[in-house]
């Protein structure tokens, strides 16, 4: 097995070694959350990527479609490659990112997320879709995995106090990440776009060198704690929690256990049930509430869930460190349910605003799940590996992508095929989503210590 | 007296940091925010 020694390179990318990142006396823990949050600000464009899709179906006809344009449903498959790719990183570039340490790690998310979008531009302007999916999709999306568990490990090891708010201020920007995107790329768009080019190209080639510039700064700011650093004053609880571990649990060794498996299906049905309304959160709206929500008030209702997952991501990973991980799932799973089970309630009476109350409540909780997940990985397996096993867990993420969408478009379309109104439409989706909070909240229940078998010996964890 | 206004050095220079840091990624994520919530204005008028 590869050690951290062993894995520095040398000459001119020495800077990237993980021995030249270790922080020397007197640097300031704080420096590392704004890091972690110029790669997951920059990567968190990714759930803006629908902004170029109209646009890039009139690269030809400019101010229509052309036959020989693209399709809205060739270009919807850039964001799922992306997506795929996304989990594939995570989960298989865990133990490279343990064994090199964030810089690296991070230098190479920007070049791989910068450069797919440069590769994309060539895609724009040669008009060759197999070089967008090339870059934004598989290149892009290799960075997006890479740059989303990079700085996980290294907050969890500056803030031994703090693991909740550490994580979640960093994958806080991630849910940040889109609001500066998208009114960004279509300001952009609008200075690039003459009456003969719709600007796409070159939106993509100064997203991609902004965001390679910005994260290859996160590179830069980084550190990692000495050996041995603890902050100031800080003692670790000499009164052990049941589900706080002081082992460590080796990545291959983690995938043996339940508890990994438990909570590959917390994350997932968290991710589920969220993810499946916030891709219809405009047209429920709109539906349920016919004639009190237009569509530009629905476009508002959108950009207030993105706030509330977004802040959720910080307020729910924070609160974590004070009640705990497991107490923080079961607020999410029990509070969900309730307020799934409740939402046809609301569309019966016509109360929007109560609607937009449990919707801001649930997406903050979505978030909440995402934030919270790796400092829960860490009480349960220990902080040596805890980023290489964030990574796989991550796969959770991918399946409900895909569920969560299936369960809510499907389900609708059945109810309005069977002749249901189409204000009634999700309400039996919203009684199954609760139903899957409900399995959700047993399986954290279920939760457990690692049994010590898996515990890695002391040597092993210094190597 | 070296090694206290050594550590003050240590600490006006982690400040300086700090504060660009935070503004580095702070700015562009208020600018995010404000625009979100000039949008979700939207749904109360």
């Amino acid at each position: 097995m590869a050690t951290a020694a062993q894995a520095d390179s040398g000459g001119i990318f020495s800077w990237l070694d993980r021995s030249h990142t270790v922080a020397k006396p007197g640097f300031s823990r704080w420096l590392v959350p704004p890091a972690a949050l110029c790669v997951h600000l920059c990567i968190g464009q990714v759930y803006a990527f629908s902004v170029f899709n109209l646009p890039m179906t009139r690269l030809i006809g400019i101010t229509e479609s052309a036959p020989d344009d693209w399709k809205l449903t060739e270009l919807g498959w850039i964001f799922s490659i992306a997506i795929v790719f996304l989990g594939l990183a995570a989960a298989f570039t865990g133990t490279w990112l343990d064994r090199v340490g964030p810089r690296k790690a991070m230098f190479t998310a920007a070049l791989c997320f910068g450069g797919g979008f440069l590769i994309s531009a060539l895609g724009v302007h040669l008009h060759q879709l197999w070089l967008v999916y090339l870059g934004y999709g598989v290149l892009g999306g290799c960075g997006l995995g890479l740059g989303y568990i990079s700085p996980v490990k290294t907050l969890i090891t500056w803030f031994p106090d703090r693991p909740g708010m550490a994580t979640g201020m960093a994958i806080m920007g991630f849910g940040g990440g889109a609001m500066i995107a998208s009114p960004l790329s279509v300001w952009l768009m609008q200075q690039f776009a003459t009456p003969t080019h719709v600007g796409v190209m070159e939106t993509f080639i100064v997203l991609g060198l902004v965001y390679m510039f910005f994260m290859m700064m996160g590179a830069v700011i980084v550190r990692v704690p000495a050996k041995d650093w603890a902050p100031e004053g800080y003692v670790a609880s000499s009164q052990p929690k049941k589900l706080v571990t002081t082992h460590h649990v080796h990545v291959d060794e983690a995938l043996k256990t339940p508890q990994f498996y438990l909570l590959w299906g917390v994350l997932c049905l968290n991710v589920t049930a969220g993810i499946g309304v916030l891709g219809q959160a405009s047209a429920m709206s709109q539906e349920m509430f016919p004639g009190q929500i237009t569509a530009l008030a629905a476009a508002g209702f959108v950009g207030l869930l993105s706030l509330f997952n977004m802040v959720g991501r910080f307020f729910w990973a924070s609160a974590s460190d004070f009640i705990g991980r497991r107490n923080t799932y079961m607020i999410f799973f029990a509070l969900g349910m309730v307020l799934y089970a409740i939402v046809p309630w609301t569309g019966g009476i016509g109360s929007v605003a109560l609607f937009v109350a449990c919707y801001a409540v649930i997406l903050s909780m979505y978030g909440g799940g995402f934030a919270t997940i790796p400092a829960y990985l860490k009480d349960i397996f220990g902080t040596r590996y805890v980023g290489a096993i964030h990574g796989r867990l991550l796969t959770a993420w991918s399946a409900a992508g895909v569920f969560g969408p299936v369960l809510v478009n499907y389900i609708r379309q059945y109810q309005i095929d069977s002749g249901v109104p189409k204000a009634d439409a999700y309400s039996v989706t919203m009684y199954i989503m609760a139903g899957l909070l409900l399995i959700g909240f047993m399986l954290n229940w279920f939760m457990t210590p690692v049994h010590e078998k898996h515990h890695m010996k002391p040597e092993d964890v210094d190597a | 007296m070296a090694e206290p206004k050594q550590k003050d050095d240590v600490s006006d220079a982690n400040t300086v940091k700090l504060v660009l840091a935070w503004s580095f990624v702070g700015i562009p994520l208020l600018w995010g925010v404000y625009n979100t919530l000039t949008q979700a204005a939207l749904l109360f008028k």
